[in-house]
Parts: C-alpha cells; sequence; structure tokens
C-alpha cells in the first residue's frame, strides 16, 4: 500500500460509514472449514460488503513465549473475513467467519471468548472437520449453535442422528440453513441469540 | 447411512480428537504442545494497548504534520467510528501491526478507543434482546 497517497486509501462509502453516537461493539464467531459457507453467510446478513481482516501467525520454537531470537521461524498470514450490522445507533455487530481448521485463531486471546457467542457451520459431507472446533468451544466455554449448510450433493441427517454423532446435549441448537440466502442466515443467528437468552435467564436463576 | 461420530477431546495435551483435515506437516501434531508454537504479532513485543477486533476506533484530531503516512491514513478513516478490524482491512494491514499504531496514536491523544462489550458470565439480557431486534429489521 503506498501511504504517501493516504488520500487515495479507499475508506468506507459514505453509506457504509457509522454514526458518532456509535458507541459499542459486540462480535459474533462463524466457524466452520474450508468452503463451508462462512463467507457466504457474512455477506448474506452484513450491511456492508464483507471485508478482510489479516494476522500474521509466526511458528517459532518450542517452549519460547518471547525474545525467541532468530531461530528458525516462518511467517503465514491468516485472514477472515467480517460484516456488520448496525443494531441501534449506538450499538454495531461485527460477524467474523473464521476457519476453523487453522488453530491459531483459538490462540487469539479474546477472539472467541469476548464473543456473545458462535455459529459452528457445518457440511454434512465433511462432518469430521468441526469436530475438534466444538471442543475447542466447550473447553473455552463460548456458547454455540451448530448450523447445517444443506448442499445439494451433501447427504441429509435427522437431527437426532447428528445430535448423537457431534456428541451435543438436547439444549444446543442445532438447524439447517442455506447461507446463501439472508433471511436462513438471520435465522441462524436469532437461535443463537434466543439460546444466549435461555442461558442468561437460567443464570440468573441460579 | 450414519455420520462419522465426534469423540470429545480427552484433557490434557492438545490433540485432535478426529481425523484432522490435511495439514502442512503431521509432525506438529506429534509434538506434546502444538499451541505453544505459535506466536502472534510481529517483533519487538512492547507495551501494547488492550484492543480488540471490534474496539472502535474515533479520531480527536486532523492528522498532525507529524504524522507518518501510516497514522495520518489511519486518522482520515476514522473521522466516524471505525472498527479496528475494519481500520486493519481498508490499510491491509495484519492485526497486530495496527494495534501498535494505535497504541501510539492513544498515547498522544490523536485518537478515542471505545471498548466493545464483551461476553459476561452472566449475559446482559437488555444488551441480547437489543441485538434480537435489530437482527429482527434485517
Ligand atoms: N449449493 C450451495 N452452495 C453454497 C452454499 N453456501 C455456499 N455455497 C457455495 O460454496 C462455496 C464456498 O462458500 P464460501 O462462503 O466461500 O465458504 P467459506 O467457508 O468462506 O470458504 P473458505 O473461506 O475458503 O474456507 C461458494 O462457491 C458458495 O457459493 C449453500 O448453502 N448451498
Ligand atoms: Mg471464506
Amino acid at each position: 500500500m503506498d501511504f504517501k497517497n493516504s488520500d487515495t486509501i479507499p475508506g468506507p462509502r459514505t453509506e457504509d460509514r457509522l454514526p458518532h453516537t456509535a458507541e459499542a461493539a459486540v462480535k459474533i464467531v462463524i466457524v466452520g472449514g474450508f468452503g463451508v459457507g462462512k463467507t457466504t453467510m457474512v455477506g448474506s446478513v452484513s450491511e456492508i460488503r464483507p471485508l478482510t481482516t489479516e494476522e500474521t501467525m509466526t511458528q517459532a520454537g518450542i517452549g519460547v513465549d518471547d525474545n525467541y531470537g532468530s531461530a528458525s521461524k516462518t511467517a503465514t498470514t491468516v485472514a477472515m473475513d467480517f460484516g456488520r450490522i448496525t443494531i441501534t445507533d449506538e450499538l454495531v455487530l461485527y460477524l467474523f467467519g473464521t476457519p476453523g481448521q487453522e488453530r491459531f485463531w483459538f490462540l487469539w486471546n479474546g477472539l472467541f471468548e469476548g464473543a456473545l457467542g458462535a455459529v459452528v457451520l457445518v457440511d454434512t459431507r465433511r462432518l469430521e472437520v468441526s469436530f475438534d472446533v466444538m471442543g475447542r468451544l466447550e473447553e473455552r466455554g463460548v456458547p454455540f449453535v451448530v448450523a447445517v449448510n444443506t448442499f445439494p450433493d451433501a447427504p441429509r441427517y435427522p437431527v437426532a442422528e447428528l445430535r448423537t454423532a457431534l456428541d451435543l446435549p438436547e439444549e444446543i441448537p442445532i438447524l439447517d440453513c442455506d447461507v446463501r440466502r439472508r433471511a436462513s442466515s438471520r435465522d441462524v443467528l436469532m437461535t443463537l441469540m434466543r439460546f444466549l437468552h435461555a442461558l442468561a435467564m437460567k443464570g440468573a436463576l441460579t | 447411512m450414519t455420520p462419522p461420530r465426534r469423540q470429545r477431546r480427552s484433557p490434557g495435551p492438545d490433540r485432535p480428537a478426529a481425523p484432522a483435515p490435511p495439514r502442512a506437516t503431521a509432525k506438529e501434531d506429534e509434538l506434546p504442545n502444538p499451541e505453544r508454537l505459535f506466536v502472534i504479532g510481529g517483533e519487538g513485543g512492547g507495551e501494547r494497548a488492550d484492543i480488540d477486533l471490534v474496539t472502535l476506533i474515533v479520531a480527536r484530531a486532523d492528522p498532525p504534520v507529524s504524522a507518518t503516512p501510516e497514522e495520518a491514513a489511519l486518522l482520515r478513516l476514522c473521522a466516524a467510528p471505525l472498527s479496528v478490524a475494519e481500520l486493519s482491512a481498508y490499510l491491509s494491514l495484519p492485526f497486530s501491526v495496527v494495534t501498535v499504531l494505535l497504541t501510539d496514536l492513544l498515547a498522544k491523544e490523536l485518537v478515542q478507543a471505545r471498548a466493545p462489550i464483551v461476553r459476561q458470565k452472566v449475559a446482559d439480557r437488555n444488551l441480547l434482546e437489543a441485538v434480537m431486534h435489530g437482527l429482527q429489521k434485517l
């Protein structure tokens, strides 16, 4: 990027600017394997064209937290798409589409923990790529729902069978969706929110 | 046909529970704690402000003449509130690099940071209801 001409850096379009009253943001993470439909889902509900943020991942020697010196290390860039939904004049919701097979994302403190919750997007042709992700969310106490993106040639399983296969308790919602449709993606997010709300009610009672 | 079954992760060393998707090397899985292999961010370390991807940043002033081109670009972008994720996207800079820039700009009081609302043990029901309301309008 040529910062010398920073006047020319394309910023948000006028209609994509947030109001000055925007006070705080919340986030939801959409996590799933390669090609499961994360970007499509973000795009179908986002009010802005999905954007990409990236981070540099450094592979360093074992047991080194800092000062890892010049020991052989390789830097990789990992990218994540995101979109935005303005909730009120004060509140903004961001959706991050995070490749679940990259363990790196789970090391990013606060990416998942700070999120209201997560959507685990699965493709029944490759159910097993989401197993690891679910374990990691459980470990971190991040509430999630499972959305099955229904590809035409994918096997269809009854929800009960999926629940058994995924070893998920009854209260965790599992639903079908077509992430290309805004209404369907919104339903997935609403299901997550209702689930979070039910958890909050339960928490308030105990 | 039945779907493959998930085995719950056993506590302890971090191991994938299921046949993992193809990875660059099989070797890293054999290491006792692969999580330690990865270090986020650039070189140098130093103090970083507590900045989230969805911290909203607002410029408090026009870019001073002393501003670097990166700083000037960033300040122009956040004339209206903008998340750090969006700044990273528009500037084509990694999140950690934007964090470093912002730490400096915050110290110079050239920008204001509006902290995100993160998930609490007991979630704020009013907040959840506001989000549901917003989604319903979509
Ligand atoms: N038939 C069908 N195709 C879909 C659906 N969702 C996504 N696709 C297509 O599947 C492909 C992958 O979708 P993406 O949204 O790019 O998936 P992704 O998870 O972001 O992929 P990566 O970022 O590469 O991991 C695209 O060509 C989509 O058009 C769906 O619900 N049904
Ligand atoms: Mg994608």
